[in-house]
């Protein structure tokens, strides 16, 4: 599962208001349910930056997994045993209905799952811009798990507490399922780096391609963002910078372990910090891979966009099976 | 062709003998015997369960949130519907 803070305003996200009154008196119990740390539920009064925002982080958020299911999926019929292939499997269908989860918490606000859809095949709605590397060898189905995922983990964990009940309640889902996805990555690249120089060296490639998108999926730096409204709201409780930290801080000694150098010269101990340092994020690439020009952004919508349209038949054909046998249904029961 | 979604389905999970069904989320369906495959697929990849029920979203009648004081505060006063209300002698023991 995959979130990245992107902080880009929605051109478009004019979702239908349930109670489109922004009345003082419910503002005022919405204000005081959300500071003292409580749960707005789905037809709860809410008001509309709110529920607009949610859509929007919950929407990226589901087609973020949805699209993730594309570079690893790739790797399912070259995998190099039986059991590395169960394991993927199995990991890349939690991805999948960690997608569903989500759309069916963003459907709660009053979206419907085609919107969000058309949102997202029609470039209006973003994902998770690490998708859009490219997975070349066989290591970078690890070192998804160990850092894409690592990175997601933590990005996840506080959203299990966010203010809005049915996202916070799909997100203890997910991360109970995710640190499956975080721990079978580690082990394939322990295995690999158990194996010849050749293995070893595909697994450091792998590192040095990953690491820097690992670390700008938290999102721009906190000076740089641009959503302050959800850290007041209870979606958004720990920073962008704060979390990031968080994840260098841990994967260091997990590099390691495993026997690889992380690619970045600066990145040492800072005993004053308490913290590691680390170098300066290209923000360009970022922003180039966000904005549609990363390797794989084409391909990867492309081939959502054909799966979708391809599988629209057997949609069109199951409603009209059903119908068809309700009707039959009811027309036996008139008969009786 | 117009375009036309699946419909909604609410998603219960029994999670073992002895437990409620519990509300686990919910799924799109075309019927209800697809929609217990899907909520199979979704929600018990783990052993999360041994019994799903699935109810159409559009059949389930809710309660108005606007309507929670009205509905719920009358309950707030009546504090001699708990046990604990009622201070009984010590040697009384466990009651």
């Amino acid at each position: 599962m995959y979130t990245q803070a992107l902080d880009i305003p929605q051109q478009n996200a004019d979702a239908k208001p349930l109670r489109a009154v922004e009345n003082a008196a419910y503002q005022a119990e919405f204000d005081a349910k959300v500071d003292a740390g409580g749960f707005i539920e789905a037809k709860d009064w809410m008001p509309e930056a709110y529920r607009k925002t949610l859509i929007r982080q919950i929407s990226q958020h589901a087609h973020s997994e949805i699209v993730g299911m594309l570079p690893e999926g790739n790797w399912i019929s070259r995998a190099p045993s039986l059991k590395r292939k169960a394991i993927l499997l199995a990991k890349v269908q939690d991805e999948g209905g960690h997608g569903l989860y989500l759309y069916a918490a963003a459907e709660t606000l009053g979206v419907s799952r085609d919107e969000l859809m058309d949102a997202l095949h029609s470039r209006k709605a973003k994902y998770s811009s690490i998708f859009n590397y490219p997975t070349l060898n066989w290591a970078d189905v690890g070192v998804i798990g160990w850092l894409v995922d690592g990175a997601a983990i933590m990005n996840q964990i506080p959203l299990c507490k966010c203010s809005y009940g049915p996202y916070a309640r799909a997100m203890i889902r997910v991360c109970k399922e995710e640190s499956f996805h975080q721990r079978q990555g580690y082990d394939l690249l322990l295995t690999m780096m158990r194996g010849t120089p050749e293995q070893q060296e595909m697994v450091q490639d792998a590192v040095n391609r990953w690491w820097w998108p690992s670390i700008m999926m938290f999102g721009p730096h906190d000076k740089d963002s641009v959503h302050t409204d959800s850290a007041r709201w209870g979606i958004k409780r720990i920073s962008n910078d704060d979390l990031r930290q968080k994840f260098v801080d841990a994967t260091v000694k997990q590099a390691e372990v495993l026997g690889v150098t992380l690619p970045d010269p600066e990145l040492k101990w800072n005993e004053e910090r308490g913290h590691y340092d680390f170098g300066a994020i290209d923000w360009e690439e970022f922003w180039n891979v966000v904005n549609g020009h990363g390797q794989c952004n084409v391909d990867r919508l492309a081939e959502r966009v054909q799966a979708w349209e391809e599988g629209a038949w057997v949609r069109e054909a199951a409603l009209a099976h059903a119908e068809k046998q309700a009707a039959r249904e009811n027309a036996g029961r008139a008969a009786a | 062709m117009e375009r036309k979604e699946w419909p909604l389905w609410e998603v219960f999970v029994r999670s073992r003998n002895g437990l409620d069904h519990k509300h686990c989320g919910s799924v799109h369906a075309p019927d209800a015997k697809l929609a217990l495959q899907v909520a199979r697929d979704v929600y018990t990849r783990r052993q999360e369960g041994v019994s799903i029920w699935v109810v159409k979203a559009d059949n389930i009648v809710a309660s108005d949130p606007d309507a929670k004081p009205e509905l719920f505060d009358p309950a707030e006063d009546k504090i001699y519907r708990h046990p604990t209300f009622y201070q009984l002698p010590e040697e009384v023991g466990h009651m």
